[in-house]
């Protein structure tokens, strides 16, 4: 956890995403985005949490891409929008009130890496000491998704279904 | 000013999540193309999760896989779990929903033919 190349990472990880919104053609911008995620991967490793590193690189980077580039390919791949509008005036008043408050607010919030920070002293240290005696599982992040919040990850997989049968319903040809 | 930027400096991560998170909302509140609205949520979804395991990390620490299993734990040595699990099904839930708005997106192309608001706003009318 040095600072030698986590500032570029972060610095990749913000030129990627301007860059995605920022490209004409809508296949480069997915592109751009799928090496978004791969960057986000690589943040996500430096930060100690390589199950949430391995679901960035498969589900977003991987699927993520996948499904927009089919939806590209059966729709128009091309931001045919040439009319610049004026962005709308709200938007131009909030935005910046709202980044101002966020960067306020980050004074209040622990330092960055600070093992006593409240959400590190609260029940973590509970699942760190006790998962292996509860569970016999080594990788704490499984011990918790898979066994103390069996039931949060079965209703995702509800959630997950539920996304199958709804993109089935829209994309069928033989409507009436 | 010098006290922000510094505070800033300390916690870089939350400056890249602030950054991350407006641009997605001006892009979904400004662009006129569907795929382009789609990129920004994209945007903004994966800054809160970065928020989100940025709480977590501890300096000094490693991954929360245990190394020893004969001893006790000791809580400083591994980041913390938590936010990690809430990410993860945060992400599979994230592209689960990726997926139902890119078929609306199409199924709207098949009724009206274009992915842009304006003309789809037209042919409404």
């Amino acid at each position: 956890m040095t600072l030698s190349y986590e500032l570029p990472l972060l610095l990749l990880l913000l030129l990627t995403a301007c860059a995605a919104v920022l490209v004409k053609d809508l296949i480069s911008a997915v592109l751009i985005l799928g090496s978004y995620s791969f960057f986000l991967a690589l943040v996500w490793a430096w930060l100690g949490a390589p199950d949430v590193a391995f679901v960035e690189a498969v589900v977003g980077a991987g699927l993520a891409t996948v499904f927009f580039l089919l939806t590209l390919l059966s729709t128009a791949p091309k931001d045919t929008h040439i009319r610049r509008h004026a962005p709308p005036k709200a938007a131009m008043l909030l935005l910046p009130l709202l980044a101002a408050l966020l960067l306020y607010a980050t004074s209040d919030l622990p330092r960055f890496g600070d093992p006593q920070s409240p959400a590190s002293v609260h029940v973590s240290p509970h699942y760190l000491k006790n998962s292996l005696a509860d569970t016999r599982t080594t990788n704490v992040v499984t011990a918790v998704l898979m066994d103390y919040r069996a039931l949060d990850t079965l209703i995702e997989t509800a959630v997950v279904f539920t996304a199958g049968i709804a993109c089935w319903l829209l994309l069928r040809r033989d409507v009436k | 000013m010098n006290e922000l930027i510094e505070t800033a400096l300390q916690r870089p991560n939350i400056v890249a999540f602030v950054v991350l998170l407006l641009v997605g909302l001006y892009i979904t509140l400004t662009r006129h193309n569907l795929i382009k609205k789609l990129i920004g949520l994209y945007l903004v979804q994966t800054s809160v999760i970065l928020f989100l395991v940025t709480v977590g990390a501890k300096s000094g620490a490693t991954v929360p896989v245990l190394l020893d299993t004969a001893s006790a734990v000791e809580q400083d040595a591994y980041v913390n779990p938590l936010p990690h699990v809430l990410t993860l099904t945060a992400i599979v839930v994230q592209v689960a929903t990726l997926g139902v708005s890119l078929g609306l997106v199409s199924a709207i192309y098949r009724k009206y033919g274009s992915l842009d608001e304006d003309h789809i706003l037209e042919r409404t009318r």
